[in-house]
């Protein structure tokens, strides 16, 4: 490949060798150095998805933004050039659920904030008794208001070709708000493309016969009933305002009034639906409750997918497929049921796709990007077309979070995130070798820390046989 | 072994339900003892099922064109039976255990569609159920009475028509005699049976103002008051509210003698009635008292002497209530117990006399009165639901199996389809088995060559998007 006027983008590269948090400092000083803001890829196969690929086509990046997409395109002289021969452009993959950039400290971690006296020891288990001690629930976080930059997986999901994610808090029957951010940013405001994307809902139970909600049962009910209070808000609170003498003050209520915004704003539900039974009754739950909604987890969908796509209802693929538990005991008792599903859960998007129902991915707490592909290979291997399969990761992805009008295909006036890799995503060989995220450019090439230094210097050969390396997908 | 049997079992039915599927064409049994509770016993009778009703019953049917045929000669067929008091096909805790009064939570929330029990209780000729809330609290969750369709979806399970319920718990449970909250934790009230009765009274006013503002509210709407502030929706006091207007069924999990005199009180003060009393181990001593009421009496047929509150327990029981007018059923309780309620509802011949037609009634008639749908299933009756269960052998005997049991005239379990499916079902398992493992060793390989290397993995990097979000939508809720 040849790159021009490399000089300067040699801190990206050597930066992502010795592994890193002189990230915040390498990005500043490009900030400080101007950035160049003009790019063009030229000669290389693009898959813009929203339309056919083009041989031998260019795209134009300017300012954040793509510019041009062509075989016949204009390329701007303050461009800096990416000779795309060999190499295939894609629009920037979204990885649609993730706690990517919120700081989720492990328990050492933990221990040592509060040996600092950095953090206050976690409180002990609220009492709830009922809906009204409002258990577990923090709807008015927004996660775009607590992402940080320095969380190392940033850069590891940039490197693999993640440009995007659907990031939310966790823990908690309406745990906060979900933000589709960009990965990368010299500050985490940079990052953020919609602050309050989705309203994620859980109805794990408390995990207590003696706090409310213990069962599940209960915890659907707390919803529904929150869900009620919401909307008694979005009535009661105006009649008071218009007429403040006239009637008591309805209780100031965070969760209500969060809630009964998002509810205004139509913004997407989340519902929990991982088995056929859970798909089903989050379905009816939608339905009774009124809500826009999707559904995350949707692993047995292969079951229910007529069912799913008569109610129009989109559905985020939690890619970590289930498995039998590693430490399992081998004589123990293996239900058919679950060996079924274990069998078939990777048959589920090509059973959406066939079905017409829209889907993204996720991670769903997979450790390493090269294992969400892999997954994602294992669906294409039980019947996923590869267009689906890629259009799942970018515009339909972005279609269900509602950014489709700026992201998830290769158009212009669309963000400039791009992923160019030395050959077809599908296949197990091919590396990324370029990240595009807001037009700023990331070059992939070395080797995550900690891998074998079996480094065969990446020179991409047009069929592509290099070796594994970080931007292995 | 056993456990993989019935995991194994678990399939079978399905096939049956598909082969079963042409519900329109007619079906007849044939030439079988049939037990029709309300009339009878018919020996060598036939009955016609048509589009899942029973369309005529008795000794000399014509079959028509293309009918389905069971031949049930030596068999006896007795209607479905109704198990007034289960907790099976829930998914989760069936308590929601920290409010005092958990009437928001609600049963058919969580039906789970794929509980084995299902097709075990099927297996004991059990057709029908009420599926009850626990008894941790004085008021608990909404009920609903489904039919063990097996291999259908949660909503098609639902009893049609079945008004709904709502569990109530007196005396030990309720407050909390046998367990407590973990440290940290206060104890709840209600600790005493004064209390249990207070929070039902305290919850019951709540349901009539509330009633009462939302009726006034909407009467001011009406008449197109302006500005008017709406009242509150609260999922506790609605179903109460029904209640308190009939559209809801009482089921009141109690003990002794006191507690249900205490009910019947709460109730005649507040106007509402109490359906079923479940349990109800004192109940031979106010049988009276309870006919009286008009409530249905739902009890175990020897089960006694598990707590203080379970000594006075006698086996006779269900036949004493009954002798005294009350309308008494066997319940299980139990997903074991359901599987034999046929032997259970025995035990009143042994104790108490009865005769094998009342015994019989106390698992089916009975319990469908109690359940308001006896109109569709509990007899053998032409119109009503072809809900049936053919037994080997006359099924008050010990020795009696469970052939077949048919819902709305369709085979969900068939002892000899079912047995001859599992060696099917165990290939199949086996097969799914060996795949696994072979993909664990191919996964294996792979990763053995980093390992050679100088650098041990060390770093088990970090949990990337795990957390409740998505580990509740990859495991059970």
């Amino acid at each position: 490949m040849t790159v021009r006027w490399m000089r300067s983008r040699i801190w990206p590269a050597f930066m992502a060798a010795c592994g890193c948090f002189v990230l915040g400092w390498a990005c500043r000083i490009h900030a400080e150095g101007g950035e160049p803001r003009y790019f063009a890829i030229t000669n290389a196969r693009v898959v813009p998805v929203s339309g056919p690929p083009i041989d031998g086509g260019t795209v134009v990046i300017a300012n954040g933004l793509i510019q041009a997409v062509g075989s016949d395109v204009a390329i701007p002289p303050e461009a800096w050039v990416i000779d795309g021969k060999g190499l295939t452009v894609y629009p920037g993959f979204i990885d649609a659920g993730t706690d990517l950039g919120l700081a989720k400290p492990d328990g050492a971690d933990e221990a040592a904030a509060r040996a600092r006296g950095r953090q206050p020891a976690p409180p002990p288990a609220e009492i709830s008794m009922g809906p009204e001690d409002r258990p577990a629930t923090t709807p008015w976080r927004v996660a775009a208001d607590e992402i940080k930059t320095d969380d190392k997986r940033i850069e590891s999901w940039r490197n693999a070709g993640f440009t995007t994610t659907l990031t939310s808090p966790e823990a908690g029957f309406f745990p906060g708000q979900g933000s589709v951010i960009d990965l990368a940013g010299d500050r985490p405001g940079d990052m953020i493309v919609k602050p309050a994307a989705t309203l994620p809902v859980s109805f794990k139970p408390r995990g207590s016969f003696f706090l409310f909600p213990g069962s599940l049962m209960g915890s659907i009910a707390y919803v529904r009933q929150v869900f009620d209070d919401a909307s008694w808000y979005s009535q009661a609170q105006p009649v008071y305002d218009a007429n403040p003498n006239q009637f008591e003050r309805p209780a100031y209520d965070h969760t209500q009034e969060t809630i009964s915004h998002t509810r205004e704003r139509d913004e997407l539900v989340l519902l929990p639906a991982n088995n056929s039974i859970q798909i089903l009754r989050a379905l009816r739950l939608a339905d009774e409750w009124k809500i826009r909604a999707a559904l995350y987890g949707g692993q047995e969908g292969y079951a229910v997918s007529e069912a799913i796509a008569a109610k129009k209802t989109s559905v985020l693929v939690n890619l970590k497929w289930p498995e039998r538990a590693k430490e399992s005991d081998p004589e123990e008792e293996q239900p058919l049921r679950e060996l079924r599903f274990r069998d078939r859960a990777s048959s589920t998007p090509g059973a959406l796709a066939k079905a017409g129902v829209k889907f993204g991915f996720y991670s769903g707490g997979l450790k390493e990007p090269k294992e969400i592909f892999k997954a994602a290979r294992k669906a294409i291997d039980a019947g996923l077309a590869t267009d689906a399969a890629l259009r799942a990761f970018t515009l339909d992805a972005a279609d269900i979070l509602g950014v489709s009008g700026r992201l998830g295909s290769i158009q212009p006036g669309k963000i400039a995130n791009l992923v160019i890799a030395d050959g077809d995503l599908w296949n197990e060989k091919t590396k990324v070798k370029h990240v595009f995220v807001d037009g700023r450019w990331f070059e992939v090439h070395e080797p995550p820390p900690g891998e074998k230094p079996e480094e065969k210097k990446p020179e991409r050969a047009a069929g592509s046989s290099s070796t594994a390396g970080g931007g292995g997908l | 072994m056993k456990r993989s049997i019935f995991s194994l079992i678990l399939f079978a039915a399905i096939s049956v339900n598909s082969a079963a599927a042409q519900n329109s064409s007619a079906t007849v049994i044939q030439n079988a003892t049939i037990l029709t509770i309300t009339h009878g016993t018919i020996e060598h009778g036939s009955i016609l099922i048509q589009s899942g009703k029973i369309a005529a019953v008795g000794a000399d049917l014509k079959v028509p064109e293309g009918a389905t045929v069971i031949d049930a000669t030596g068999q006896f067929v007795m209607p479905g039976i109704i198990d007034c008091h289960s907790h099976i096909a829930v998914d989760g805790s069936v308590n929601e255990g920290a409010p005092a009064v958990s009437s928001m939570v609600n049963i058919g929330d969580v039906l789970n569609p794929e509980d084995v029990n299902i097709y075990r209780d099927l297996a004991g000729g059990v057709t029908a159920a009420n599926i009850l809330h626990g008894s941790a609290n004085p008021i608990g969750g909404q009920t609903i009475v489904i039919k063990l369709r097996w291999g259908k979806p949660a909503s098609e399970l639902p009893f049609e028509g079945a008004l709904p319920g709502i569990k109530f718990a007196l005396g030990e449970n309720p407050k909390h005699s046998n367990f407590g909250p973990p440290p940290g934790v206060a104890p709840r009230y209600p600790a005493t049976r004064m209390g249990v009765e207070e929070v039902i009274r305290q919850a019951f006013t709540e349901a009539r103002e509330y009633k009462k503002r939302w009726d006034d509210y909407n009467r001011r709407k009406a008449a197109g008051e302006n500005p008017l502030m709406p009242p509150r929706r609260d999922e506790k006091l609605e179903p109460l509210v029904e209640v308190l207007e009939g559209k809801r069924y009482v089921h009141a999990h109690c003990y002794r003698a006191d507690e249900i005199l205490m009910l019947l009180r709460v109730a005649k003060e507040f106007g509402f009635k109490v359906r079923t009393f479940q349990h109800v181990l004192e109940g031979y001593k106010i049988a009276d008292e309870i006919a009286a009421s008009g409530a249905g009496a739902s009890t175990f047929s020897d089960w006694w002497a598990y707590k203080m509150e379970a000594y006075d327990a006698i086996p006779y029981n269900a036949a004493l209530m009954a002798e005294r007018g009350v309308n008494v059923s066997v319940n299980s309780d139990s997903a074991e117990e359901a599987r034999h309620l046929n032997q259970e509802a025995a035990k009143s011949m042994k104790f108490g006399g009865m005769s094998p037609n009342d015994a019989l009634k106390l698992i089916t008639l009975n319990p469908a009165i109690q359940l308001g749908i006896e109109s569709r299933a509990g007899s053998i009756d032409v119109g009503k639901d072809a809900d049936l269960v053919i037994y080997n052998h006359d099924p008050l005997s010990v020795y009696a199996v469970v052939q077949k049991t048919l819902i709305d005239g369709q085979v969900y379990f068939d002892r000899q389809r079912d047995l001859a499916r599992c060696p099917e079902l165990e290939k199949e398992k086996q097969a799914l088995l060996e795949k696994e493992k072979k993909a664990a060793e191919a996964e294996k390989k792979p990763e053995e060559k980093p390992a050679k290397k100088p650098e041990p993995k060390k770093k088990p990097p970090k949990a990337a998007g795990g957390g409740d979000g998505s580990s509740d939508a990859a495991g059970a809720q």
